[in-house]
């Protein structure tokens, strides 16, 4: 496509420290991205490169077919909407939002300030300084500074880290609904995993400068590609076990802790013996006796050694006979009573929704989240 | 708060913090020393300064001074010697823009570039300071003699006529003004560009505008305040300065603060010194009162 914006074999080293470790990227024009991973990850380097912040050791960064890697940033059909905003505080508003225009030479901006101002509800704000806002209104403001320029592509470094969380989950939409309207690119780096997922089309997970897995959320969430995804975006009980090439049929059949199991071919991405089956705490089952776990389904026994009440569901840790505590997520629709802890529960699947991932050796059960420290 | 005083009731006090009241005198306490210190060494002499320049100009230290309300001595001292009053002013307002020419780039360098050499720089700009500001003037008079390598080097390169000279003209006193005065131009230039936010060069830069548009736009705004405060700390010693014009001058570059110091000590023209001084310090104010109302910092402040 004409306007894509392409990294290819990017490097990025700090002395001996690799941020960014060969990263090959495309982003389609018009698209909604998310660079998702942990700080120190190298997600927002890699998006300082493209805005020209950060010149890369090695590789080429291309946009629409032209090589911009070294380009000056202002002299890149890009803008960036900064985490601290970096609005001039000894310029209005107004004169914020008109700064890009007055550097290119537009002369009347007035109209075209206006219209930005009211696409991010600001209508009447324009004679105020940065300071007098509140933070959210000065992420709008940040906002509406970089998109007056209509980019190819607009960079956003943790717009949202700043604000509250009721604030963040307004602002996400809102960015959601400009972009739908504007049309333009959005590159957006988040270590918020819901945040990347609610707003983006595509969602590309970091970790160590290399992108572990890129896919639309639904796809990446239900089919991790690596322990490290299915952790680090939501939750996934990982079993150690070793059968990853022992097809019958249409199935795998693995064994974990002394018992067997079976997962379909296309859920697999093991490419050796060593494997984690993994399901997701949502997927799983809390049923009282072994007759009830439904037909088709696969199951084991454990004992509730923990049960929290979250509203929309019950999240219960259950110890296996092998001493590691699953998790599992019971909606509270009303249809099931509550366990209390010392129940013992047969916990059931369906072998559609597990999936199964190559293991290292010695690597063992991993069913806690990555724990990612909110902004 | 609110809580415990719907808790008592409708006493009237309840409003008023019961510690603080015991406490009201504090900072004046506080203020006491510094304003008797004020009173003493300012206002008092100021006042008698004030006196002194209404004496009676015919008096002398033998015969006595006449207190006579003589508000003559201020149009006759100011006749007498507008030209070194203007002297002043160019010399200063010159000295004080190379100063901001030398200094800004150094306060840039040493706020943003330095890295860990910061520290050690900041001690370079200080370091004078350590020895007699006469004795560093003296020592210009050395580096600037006729018979000096400096002249003898301009001299050669023909940027100096062969029997040119760099003593004992106004080069020399305005290039004794901008050394001395430096430090106090580059400090406050330090101080503001220090808290310049490097995200916000950042951000001009992703906005479109180069290197000499960010400088404009951005850096040299918001460091306005450093501008003024440094200008300021250097035109208003610079304006009052004897000492250079007295040791790397002749009396064709005396300022008016080598007047005052003859009519004080030489002349003992008493009732025309004081008239001098309180004429130079009304200029200064003057001056300073239009810059920082044109400058606009308030909005920047």
């Amino acid at each position: 496509m004409s306007g894509d914006l392409r990294l290819t074999n990017v490097t990025k080293s700090f002395g001996p420290f690799t941020a960014v470790d060969d990263l090959t990227l495309t982003v389609p024009q018009g698209a909604f991205f998310a660079l998702l991973g942990a700080s120190g990850c190298g997600k927002t380097t890699t998006l300082r490169m493209v805005a020209g912040l950060e010149e890369p050791s090695a590789g080429q960064v291309t946009l629409g077919g032209t090589d911009i890697t070294r380009l000056r940033p202002y002299q890149r059909p890009v803008n960036t909407v900064f985490q601290s905003y970096a609005l001039f505080p000894h310029l209005s508003i107004t004169e914020n939002v008109a700064f890009g225009l007055r550097r290119k030479g537009v002369k009347n901006v007035a109209p075209q300030v206006e219209q930005m101002l009211s696409l991010v509800q600001l209508d009447d704000f324009g004679g105020r300084r940065p300071h007098q806002l509140s933070g959210g209104q000065q992420q709008r403001v940040a906002l509406a500074r970089a998109l007056i320029n209509h980019p190819q592509v607009l960079l956003l470094d943790e717009p949202l880290g700043a604000l509250d969380l009721k604030l963040r989950r307004q602002m996400q939409i809102e960015l959601k609904r400009i972009q739908t309207e504007v049309g333009i690119t959005f590159v957006h780096v988040t270590h918020d995993q819901e945040e990347a997922m609610t707003m983006a089309d595509t969602v590309a997970v970091m970790n160590d400068g290399r992108i572990e897995q890129l896919g639309a959320p639904a796809e990446i969430y239900e089919f991790p590609a690596t322990p490290f995804v299915a952790n680090f975006l939501g939750q996934s009980n990982l079993l150690a076990g070793t059968g990853g090439l022992a097809r019958s049929g249409d199935d795998l059949s693995i064994t974990a802790h002394g018992s067997r199991f079976t997962v379909p071919a296309a859920r697999s991405r093991a490419t050796g013996d060593k494997i984690y089956l993994g399901v997701r705490p949502e997927k799983l089952h809390l049923v009282t006796s072994e007759a009830d776990v439904p037909s088709g389904f696969q199951h084991l026994t454990g004992t509730v050694t923990d049960s929290s009440y979250v509203g929309v569901s019950t999240q219960y840790l259950v110890r296996t006979a092998w001493d590691t505590e699953l998790s599992v997520f019971a909606p509270n629709s009303g249809l099931g009573g509550s366990l209390p802890p010392g129940a013992e529960v047969t916990v059931a699947w369906n072998p559609a929704h597990a999936f199964l991932l190559d293991r290292l050796d010695g690597a063992g059960d991993a069913t806690h989240a990555l724990v990612e420290e909110r902004a | 708060m609110s809580v415990a005083a719907i808790g008592a009731g409708t006493g009237s006090k309840q409003n008023e913090p019961p510690q603080k009241t015991g406490r009201a005198w504090l900072p004046y306490l506080l203020l006491l020393p510094a304003g008797l210190w004020l009173l003493l060494f300012f206002a008092l002499p100021l006042v008698q300064l004030g006196a002194t320049s209404l004496y009676d100009p015919t008096g002398s230290l033998s015969t006595g001074y006449a207190m006579t309300w003589s508000f003559g001595n201020y149009p006759e001292a100011l006749d007498a010697y507008k030209w070194h009053f203007l002297r002043s002013l160019g010399y200063a307002a010159v000295a004080t823009a190379i100063c901001l020419l030398l200094g800004y780039p150094l306060a840039y360098a040493i706020a943003h570039r330095a890295g860990r050499w910061k520290n050690v720089l900041l001690v370079g700009v200080i370091a004078p300071f350590f020895t007699s500001f006469l004795i560093r003037t003296l020592a210009w008079k050395t580096i600037l003699s006729d018979n000096g390598p400096l002249v003898e080097a301009l001299r050669t390169l023909h940027l100096l006529g062969a029997d040119g000279r760099l003593l004992a003209t106004p080069t020399a006193v305005i290039m004794g003004l901008v050394y001395n005065f430096l430090p106090f131009m580059v400090l406050p230039l330090y101080a503001s560009l220090e808290r310049l936010d490097q995200r916000l060069l950042e951000a001009a830069g992703d906005l479109y505008a180069g290197p000499v548009s960010t400088f404009w736009k951005v850096t040299l705004p918001l460091s306005m305040p450093g501008v003024v405060a440094g200008t300021l700390l250097t035109f208003i010693p610079a304006t009052g300065d004897y000492i250079n014009a007295e040791l790397l001058g002749t009396p064709r570059e005396y300022m008016i603060g080598n007047v005052i110091d003859s009519a004080f000590l030489v002349r003992l023209d008493y009732p025309q010194a004081a008239a001098l001084s309180f004429l130079l310090m009304a200029v200064v104010l003057l001056v300073v009162f239009v810059y920082v109302r044109r400058s606009g910092t308030e909005e920047i402040l």
